[in-house]
């Protein structure tokens, strides 16, 4: 009976609440609520709503992955009947189905940081330009070296599933840097034999390190590492530095949060790709308040099918011809 | 037992019944041998595993910087399957191993770069965060009498909430730590011994193995442990103080996640709080992997370590074969079944 009272009651405040919410309203779900990118995201969404006046609900996985965590919270944000909703998917083909539901029932839906699959089944992309990232630092890397035919090349990527923005990074790196790439739709399948091996970090310092150990085992001479995430490359120097080749070897590596801009100055990482989540999230807030006002769908970078969120180069060893941001802006734009 | 001597029966349908007798004795004598010493069979196996990539890689993986690369990359696993073993041997498990070993490192972490505590207390208070984490689930095992399934479900849910609370999942970062509290990296140093790389975490895992198991087979407190993980009952009328037994268990395996999460910080260079997620399911896999059995009372930690091993040197060895890692998890959920059916075979025929 006191349950039944407590569920009442607690109805009834959500009906008032509905009731009340004649104001704009948005969902933002995210992967996983502890990776400190999706804790900067949805600050920066918060931080925009209040701005705006608009009412924020913010939901994520379990952990990086959980599919069935994200059709709950987009059913639950249709049953609250919001404006819009942002969404960072973790299965980005799977979720689909219910992102079209969505949008059936009129919400606006966002894809943030990961493009859907198709990328046209959200209304707008806002994310990083991957590819663009991991070539800057590829780009980089080669005016480093200057010669790059004695480079031995490692590649730390995230997982064997080669996700979209894992197989970005790492095309654009080796685009950059010179390699052919072959197939752009997967790593793995170059024959350079500049490249030693691509390897698997699991996007975090324990995988990164045991990655760099393995690299190092397939060909104790490699030169250049590519890593998927500064978490990684800080696991990868790790390894480095305790079989003392940590001054031998370039470390690159796409993200800017603000330990890896600070790995940057301490010239653990050589250059990183600085990428924007507070701008993607707050920029995202923005259009679901335009599209509830007017009806107005956000527009595509020109040139590209997504709305392209920046991404500006960090290091401290700055190459000609290049546009790059020094540490002290790094930090000053830094995440996490 | 059956099934054992209706083979034996079916290979030999024409001889004798002596002779059948003889077959069965010597299937039994077999199972004797692995019933009391069950490290014996993963020490095989990770012979034959290290002797099979050998011979496929050569030098490669042939060489002290290979093989003890191993040993680096199993330390942390292998030392949080030390405390899973002893908790395993009481017929439990536990499943917030990984989560406490988290708490501990970010403690020590926080503590010290944050509060601003001298390193060697920051490390104290991590290793003591540990200990208490461990007294909880064992106090709620041993008082409560609530499965330890369930108890450390719970745990591993409220210390790894509780982990990303308090740290905000803001990750500590290698430098810093190094230049203000090295300390706290101090199971990352090395030893190299002609090629060989011992890290400070290795030694650990070793002096660790080797203390539990003279403290398991020689002391009156191991074979307590044992004794409550065959039969709590029969235990308990014989007079061991179960209650203060399960209670300790739980403790010292909480000190030694937190020694875990030391070790961590020396391997990773930072305190990252979202590392070790999959360390309760590697340490179980090193524990069964190592022929401990689940129903409590059999087996060593000495085998706890050849499991760990075993995962390590098949994990590095199809790499440097350039296998898909896929083909990793499949050998060694192929291994987990295989482990498990051999200890219920060596039970019923020692029987």
């Amino acid at each position: 009976m006191k349950l039944l009272k407590a569920g009442l009651i607690g109805l009834a405040a959500t009906a008032a609440g509905a009731g009340a919410a004649t104001a704009q309203s948005v969902c933002l779900i995210t992967k996983d609520a502890t990776n400190p990118f999706f804790v900067k995201m949805a600050e920066g969404a918060f931080a925009k709503a209040a701005e705006l006046g608009v009412e924020l609900r913010s939901f994520a996985g379990k952990f990086d992955g959980d599919h069935e965590t994200q059709v709950a919270a987009i059913e639950t944000c249709m049953a609250a009947d919001v404006d819009g909703i942002l969404l960072v998917a973790s299965d980005t083909k799977a979720i689909t189905s219910v992102v079209e539901q969505a949008r059936e029932a009129g919400t606006l839906v966002i894809a943030l940081d990961t493009p859907l699959d198709p990328i046209d089944a959200a209304d707008m992309t806002f994310a990083t330009d991957n590819f663009e990232a991991g070539r800057l630092i590829g780009e980089w890397a080669a005016k480093t070296m200057g010669d790059t035919s004695d480079a031995k090349i490692g590649l730390l990527n995230i997982n064997v599933s080669q996700p979209t923005v894992g197989v970005l990074r790492n095309q654009g790196f080796l685009t950059g840097f010179g390699v052919d790439i072959g197939d752009p739709n997967r790593w793995g399948d170059e024959d350079d034999p500049r490249i030693s091996g691509q390897e698997l970090s699991s996007g975090n310092a324990e995988g990164g390190r045991e990655g760099m150990e393995n690299l190092l085992a397939i060909d104790p001479d490699i030169n250049v590492v590519y890593t998927i995430n500064e978490p990684a490359a800080a696991g990868a120097y790790e390894a480095l530095r305790s079989f003392g080749k940590e001054d031998d070897v370039l470390i690159v590596s796409v993200d800017g949060g603000c330990p890896g801009v600070e790995d940057v100055a301490a010239g653990v990482i050589g250059a990183t790709a600085q990428q924007y989540p507070l701008r993607m999230a707050a920029l995202g807030v923005e259009a679901v308040a335009t599209y509830a006002e007017n009806g107005e769908v956000p527009e595509a970078t020109e040139g590209k099918d997504f709305f392209d969120t920046g991404v500006g180069l960090v290091t401290d060893a700055p190459v000609e011809g290049m546009d790059q941001l020094t540490v002290e802006e790094g930090l000053e734009l830094c995440w996490g | 037992m059956q099934d054992a001597s209706r083979e034996a029966d079916g290979a030999r349908p024409g001889e004798g019944v002596a002779s059948f007798e003889t077959t069965e004795s010597i299937g039994r004598r077999i199972a004797h041998v692995f019933y009391a010493a069950p490290a014996l069979v993963p020490l095989f196996v990770l012979l034959v595993a290290i002797a099979i990539f050998g011979i496929l890689l050569g030098d490669r993986f042939f060489s002290p910087f290979a093989l003890t690369l191993i040993l680096q990359q199993v330390a942390i696993i292998g030392i949080v399957a030390s405390a899973q073993s002893l908790v395993i041997l009481t017929a439990g498990i536990d499943l917030s191993v990984g989560a406490v070993m988290i708490l501990s490192s970010v403690v020590m972490g926080k503590f010290t770069m944050d509060l601003g505590l001298p390193p060697a207390l920051g490390v104290f208070c991590g290793l003591l965060c540990g200990l208490l984490c461990g007294t909880i689930s064992g106090w709620l095992v041993a008082d409560w009498k609530l499965p330890p399934f369930i108890v450390t479900l719970g745990m591993w849910q409220i210390v790894l909430a509780a982990n990303f609370l308090y740290s905000g999942s803001e990750v500590i970062r290698s430098q810093d730590i190094a230049e203000q509290a090295p300390l706290l990296q101090f199971f990352g140093r090395t030893i190299e011994i002609g090629g060989a790389v011992f890290t400070y975490g290795v030694i650990l895992l070793l002096v660790l193995v080797a203390l539990l198991a003279y403290v398991l087979s020689q002391t009156a407190w191991g074979r307590h442990v044992y004794a409550v993980g065959d039969d709590k009952e029969a235990a308990e009328l014989s007079g061991v103080n179960v209650r203060r037994t399960l209670i300790s268990v739980y403790a010292l395996g909480g000190l030694i996640c937190a020694f875990a999460g030391w070790a961590l910080i020396g391997r990773i260079g930072s305190v990252s709080p979202q590392a070790g997620q999959l360390a309760n399911i590697e340490s179980i896999t090193a524990v069964v992997i190592g022929g401990i059995s689940l129903f409590g009372g059999r087996g060593s930690v000495a085998g706890t370590l050849f499991g760990a091993l075993i995962v390590g040197v098949f994990t590095l060895g199809l790499r440097l074969l350039g296998a898909d890692v896929q083909w990793t998890y499949l050998l060694i959920g192929v291994l987990i079944i295989a482990a498990v059916a051999v200890d219920q075979r060596i039970r019923r025929a020692s029987q």
